[in-house]
């Protein structure tokens, strides 16, 4: 659909039935791959609600003390312990990842093929070194601290089972975002979406829409973050 | 319908008729449909042998690819329950070992709910329905679409493995229940276990794949007049069951991976602190009660994800086959997602017995019997829709009417376990076995075959045979009466499920004991009637009679190809029109008693349509 003929629709509360009452589409003039990655997203927030629903039912329902967050993820600092001091920057460089995503979306639809470039490389750079600070803080809990899977010092189990199966879910879903963003930093400069080179495994044409999708993607890994953060660190 | 409403239409169609293209030739006022909203669907082109047929991206072929691969796997369990009803009948006999019996009763349970239903109605028929019925040339992601099958072939391979690791596989029951399932004691509770978590996350991110696939296209991928509210129910009932899957298969892949670690890391999410032979475990402190209620958010709405593609087919064959349009279509589609929305919400009804504060077992006995109010809405519009019809009693007919009935004695044993005071004495016997097989096994099963019978000649060109047919659907329509009947009685005098031997006892009636080798009889009977049916498929795809094109005479997009079966992209050069429902059947003042999906208003002036 093209613009002249979207700015026509209603607005408002008044396009729901009329999107809903028309052919052909219901979200007028989405990309496909954008509606599909709303979707899957949600079926995502759904895993990550279990997830987080699992920890808080554990937490509750256990006799054992809860370690102290504060303590645990503290980190010394001139030989100062600083609670949370690596979690904060951990967080203040995802959050801004995903600012710079925003940008590189915003330059790739003006076409400006080497800021959007620049931007996606800075996203995957900033994504690259959460994942490498959250695997700093693994190892530091598990070789220094001794917390295990099964079992740690500091009290109930569970602590640990929780903390790497749930951190683990979302690294994984950061590291994916990571390969995804170099892969199309590298597709940007090759000037893929400029041309609609077809791609390697879908050979469907490129577009500027997929960093978009993408970056619908790593906010929304960015804002599960927030959740994890706050229920994990904060409680 | 009245004259004034055509008057409006026409005066709107006149105002507007420049944005859109309409087809030289006819009249433009009352054929107005809005021009296309975006460019023809970029193809991908096959073209070799192996990308033709093997990693196909061809909706179609993905659909026969799901359904041959979910019907063999489905064999399987259907050879599962002949082994168990024999170790049921004669104990005597030492057919299978205790570990054995529980062990083919999971994989069966399990194979059947999710390897052969699920993945039939929406990887089998959504693929090669939605995109037919919809009006486009394929779903919107067809290499996504591929992998989903190949994920999906994958999560069968590995279930399957597990016969074949030391251990066996899992025998914990299709629920999975912990601490039982990963405790040694229990068969498979080491590699078999394993292997079925694993499997089933491979599922489930395999399904996901395809279920974007289903909703993307229904809803961004439509015909050119192609309304929600013009969608065969098939499609409305694919839908509403692929947005449960997505909603509710993350509970299952959470759980599952749960226990996985449980399993393999020694972590305690589900497994309190025990003793086992003698000695005190590692685990401490977990819960099982999480597990069942993140297994069964997932299970409850799974029955529906079954069911509703059941519905929206069933409600296809009868008008269709009863040359009537379906009875408060609008009506059907709200009962569809409704039930959908109500299926999250009832969860917990499968853990009345589970230790439960009682409030919560009244508040799900309340959820679950407000879903009977829009079930019944449906059986309802069916028989109404059957009611003063044109009943063709062709064998995709005979198949909707055996399910009607079937369903409706299912969903009346539902009513009784429903209550939390009428099931707890019949929790975990017979009855709980005859009811679930009634309403999820025999009722959507009967719906498959409706659907193969109706569908057959649009994938192969050529017709089932007919009397073989007939054979078949008695002797599983009845057979299956036979089977599940006595069960029914069974329950009622207290006879418990999962018990591997039942022999003449003081705890057990005799008569239980006669039933016992009845329904013995009967399953294998209807299991081979089933061969049958195989035998009867492979038979009319080689050399059926041959179909003529839309041999039912049905109005819906499928049967409007071109050529059929349809080509690659569907549709030919132009893709089709729609200017109504699919329900035109019998219309007052039409010349033949069907009007097409495509057939525009000023070629059927005088006919009394509905407005859609």
């Amino acid at each position: 659909m093209d613009q002249a003929a979207l700015k026509k629709l209603p607005r408002g509360w008044k396009s729901i039935p009329s999107d809903l009452n028309s052919d052909q589409t219901a979200f007028k003039g989405v990309n496909w791959g954008k509606a599909m990655m709303w979707i899957f997203l949600l079926s995502d927030t759904f895993i990550f609600s279990c997830f987080l629903l699992s920890y808080m039912t554990g937490r509750g329902s256990t006799v054992l003390p809860w370690p102290n967050p504060s303590q645990v993820f503290a980190l010394n600092f001139m030989g100062v312990p600083v609670p949370l001091l690596l979690i904060a920057i951990m967080t203040f460089v995802l959050i801004t990842s995903s600012g710079t995503m925003a940008m590189a979306v915003k330059y790739g639809y003006e076409k400006n093929r080497k800021l959007c470039g620049t931007f996606l490389l800075l996203t995957a750079l900033g994504g690259l070194t959460f994942v490498g600070m959250q695997a700093f803080e693994w190892s530091k809990l598990i070789f220094h601290e001794g917390v295990r899977p099964w079992s740690n010092p500091y009290g109930a189990p569970q602590f640990g089972s929780f903390f790497f199966m749930i951190t683990g879910f979302h690294g994984t879903h950061v590291s994916i975002g990571v390969i995804f963003l170099f892969i199309f930093t590298r597709k940007v400069f090759r000037g893929d979406f400029d041309s609609g080179r077809k791609g390697y495994f879908t050979s469907m044409k490129s577009d500027y829409v997929a960093i978009e999708i993408l970056g619908l993607y790593w906010h929304f890994v960015d804002l599960v973050w927030v959740f994890i953060f706050a229920f994990f660190y904060l409680w | 319908m009245s004259d004034e409403f055509d008057k409006k239409i026409e005066a709107k169609a006149d105002t507007i008729v420049d944005a859109g293209s309409v087809p030289s030739g006819s009249a433009p006022g009352i054929d107005y449909v809005p021009a296309h909203e975006k460019p023809d669907q970029e193809l991908y082109h096959s073209h070799s042998w192996w990308t033709t047929y093997v990693f196909s991206q061809d909706a179609k072929y993905i659909g026969i690819q799901y359904a041959i691969t979910a019907i063999g796997t489905g064999l399987i369990g259907l050879v599962l329950s002949w082994m168990m009803r024999l170790q049921l009948a004669f104990p005597g006999l030492g057919i299978l070992e205790p570990s054995a019996y529980y062990q083919f009763i999971t994989m069966h349970g399990m194979i059947m709910v999710i390897y052969l239903l699920t993945a039939l109605f929406l990887g089998g028929f959504g693929n090669l329905l939605i995109p037919l019925m919809c009006g486009a040339r394929d779903m919107a992601f067809p290499y996504l679409n591929m992998v989903s099958y190949w994920a999906f072939l994958l999560a069968v391979l590995i279930l399957l493995s597990s016969f074949f690791v030391p251990g066996g596989p899992t025998g914990a029951g299709w629920t999975l229940y912990p601490p039982q399932a990963i405790t040694s004691g229990t068969p498979g509770s080491s590699a078999g276990i394993v292997l079925m978590l694993i499997s089933l996350c491979v599922f489930v991110a395999g399904f996901t794949m395809g279920g974007l696939n289903y909703i993307i296209t229904m809803l961004q991928s439509r015909a050119r007049g192609m309304t929600l509210m013009r969608l065969p129910l098939t499609c409305w009932g694919i839908f509403t069951a692929t947005v449960l899957a997505l909603l509710a298969f993350p509970a299952l892949l959470v759980g599952c991976i749960m226990m996985t670690l449980d399993n393999l890391l020694g972590t305690s999410f589900f497994m309190p602190a025990m003793i086992s032979m003698g000695e005190k475990l590692s685990y401490d402190g977990g819960s099982p009660l999480l597990f069942q209620h993140l297994f069964w958010f997932f299970g409850h709405p799974e029955v529906y994800i079954i069911a509703l593609p059941a519905f929206g087919i069933i409600s296809d064959l009868i008008s269709v086959h009863a040359r009537k349009n379906i009875f408060g279509y609008r009506m059907m589609v709200w009962a569809i997602v409704g039930i959908g929305a109500l299926s999250f919400f009832v969860w917990a009804h499968h853990m009345y017995v589970s230790g439960m504060t009682p409030w919560f077992g009244y508040f799900f006995a309340t959820t679950t019997l407000i879903i009977a109010v829009p079930t019944a809405i449906k059986v309802y519009n069916w028989v109404l829709t059957l009611w003063r019809g044109n009943i063709h009693l062709t064998l995709p007919m005979l198949f909707a009417l055996a399910f009607i009935v079937t369903f409706v004695n299912g969903g009346l044993t539902g009513i009784f376990l429903g209550n939390v005071t009428v099931d707890v004495p019949l929790s975990d016997t017979y009855f709980v076995v005859a009811h679930f097989h009634m309403v999820m096994g025999i009722a959507p099963i009967l719906v498959v075959f409706g659907a193969i019978y109706h569908w057959f000649p649009l994938i192969t060109g050529r017709m089932l045979h007919e009397g073989i047919g007939r054979i078949h659907f008695w002797v599983t329509f009845l057979g299956s009466y036979a089977i599940y009947f006595p069960m029914h009685y069974q329950g009622f005098v207290g006879v418990p499920r999962r018990y591997f031997e039942i022999y003449d006892s003081p705890y057990i009636t005799t008569s239980t004991l006669h039933l016992n080798v009845f329904i013995t009889i009967a399953a294998l009977i209807v299991g081979a009637a089933q061969l049958l049916f195989l035998f009867n498929l492979i038979y009319s795809a080689r050399a059926g009679e041959k179909a003529e094109k839309n041999p039912w005479k049905a109005n819906s997009l499928e049967w409007l190809t071109p050529e059929m079966p349809p080509g690659h992209g569907n549709f030919g050069k132009e893709l089709p029109v729609v200017y109504r429902w699919a329900y035109d059947f019998n219309v007052p003042g039409a010349d033949k008693d069907y009007i097409p999906q495509t057939v525009p208003p000023s070629e059927v002036r005088y006919a009394k349509v509905e407005k859609t």
